[in-house]
């Protein structure tokens, strides 16, 4: 049986510099996640805060997970149960829209314009 | 098809062929293991989600009781703990037992501090009575508990569990005869009020009677406001930190923050566990060159629940 020396059958080695370099992002991500709450970005703070969420667990999947090296099979299983949570909370997120604002005059206070009775 | 004896060596499951084939097999197998486990916590996500689209105040006020500082340190351990189980993996791969070894040694460390700060919040929130459901009692600003309690005892160490849940059984025996809140506290106060033992006097009913803010830390059934009774009044108040007008069940908040994080806990001990089984294999040359499959798929499951966290963190931590 003959081995390749670096893709041994354990699979392909990562290079441990893509390694320093994921963790060092990651890192300079975290950092920002916590300084754009210093600035007042409404609305935006939360879509600010997950974008940035979501490019740091996609650096985790793709390089600590290994994904950027894996066979097609891996992530068509990943993305398909991403897939079925937008589904998930997409679809609640629509019907709690429907019925928050009309139902119960001043229950959720929080929301514009459903305090008038 | 058959294979040779020396073609087919012993960490080669006899149902697979090659290598290669139970390599990718178990990759394929953590993998869809770990589809469940998003789809897991996304269930808790989406109750996040839509609580948060129906009560953003309930939110905006609990973030003041969550510690930034905490949280973000425990992100960056947990970050550096899958940086350190992706190095530990690659050493694996390449044979170096005592290199691999001491990378999980300390991913495993990282876990425990993770765990070690966890400790610390929740021991924060459970002294200061920031509780799931009825065990929501917080203490009024001046430190303490109720009428009777403050004086005497100062810590609010004498709320044990025990006690919150004989204080529930009763609130809630009393509720159902009487139909009504404050009242019925009322009178459980004066009858428990003799008792000044830490062991019986009612520190949950004393903390109901004590609070005036509407509401929260009182067992309510869940009673729809009329327009008159609304809280109205805190739409305007969104910015008031200082003026500590409280929403409506805060306790819905700590609900789903302990729901979460402790499901995510349970979830970093069991990496822990696992993390701690390949260790041992490793330490016993278990793995090579050739085979070091359980590593690799340990360091999957951890970087998932690293994954969890990257988004805990803001959505708990970081609201405004």
């Amino acid at each position: 049986m003959t081995d390749h020396a670096h893709d041994s059958r354990t699979g392909h080695v990562v290079s441990p510099l893509i390694l320093i370099g994921t963790l060092a992002a990651l890192l300079v991500l975290t950092f920002a996640t916590v300084a754009i709450t210093w600035v007042d970005l409404g609305a935006f703070a939360l879509w600010a805060a997950m974008i940035i969420a979501t490019v740091k667990a996609t650096l985790v999947v793709l390089f600590f997970m290994h994904m950027w090296w894996d066979k097609p099979i891996i992530p068509i299983v990943f993305i398909t149960s991403l897939l079925l949570v937008a589904l998930f909370v997409g679809l609640s997120l629509t019907d709690t829209g429907q019925w928050l604002p009309s139902q119960i005059p001043g229950y959720a206070p929080g929301i514009e314009g459903n305090s008038t009775p | 098809m058959s294979e040779h004896h020396s073609d087919h060596p012993a960490y080669l499951g006899h149902h697979y062929d090659t290598p290669e084939q139970q390599f990718d097999s178990g990759k394929l197998g953590m993998w869809l293991f770990l589809a469940t486990e998003v789809l897991l916590f996304a269930g808790l996500f989406c109750a996040y989600a839509v609580y948060r689209a129906h009560h953003p105040e309930i939110f905006k006020y609990s973030a003041q009781f969550l510690d930034t500082k905490l949280g973000g340190i425990n992100t960056v351990v947990l970050i550096t703990s899958s940086f350190t189980m992706a190095m530990a993996v690659r050493s694996a791969q390449l044979g170096k037992k005592q290199i691999t070894a001491g990378l999980l040694a300390l991913t495993l460390l990282g876990g425990v501090g993770f765990m070690a700060i966890k400790k610390v919040e929740y021991e924060q929130k459970w002294k200061h009575g920031l509780l799931w459901g009825t065990l929501y009692q917080p203490e009024e600003h001046g430190g303490e508990h109720g009428g009777e309690h403050g004086g005497e005892h100062g810590e609010a160490e004498e709320h044990s569990f025990l006690d919150r849940i004989a204080g529930i059984s009763r609130a809630v025996a009393q509720q159902t005869d009487h139909g009504s809140d404050t009242h019925a506290n009322e009178t459980a106060t004066d009858d428990h009020a003799v008792d000044s033992h830490a062991t019986d006097v009612d520190p949950v009913v004393a903390a109901e009677t004590a609070e005036s803010s509407g509401g929260s830390g009182a067992f309510e059934r869940t009673i729809l406001p009329s327009a008159a009774k609304s809280p109205e009044g805190l739409a305007d108040t969104t910015h008031a930190h200082a003026e500590e007008a409280s929403p409506e069940n805060v306790h819905l908040f700590f609900g789903i923050y302990f729901l979460m994080t402790g499901l995510h806990g349970i979830h970093v001990i069991a990496g822990m566990i696992a993390i701690g089984w390949v260790l041992r294999r490793t330490l016993r040359g278990d793995f090579s060159k050739e085979y070091s499959t359980p590593v690799d798929l340990v360091g999957l499951y951890w970087h998932i629940v690293d994954l969890v966290w990257i988004y805990l963190f803001p959505l708990l931590y970081l609201i405004d």
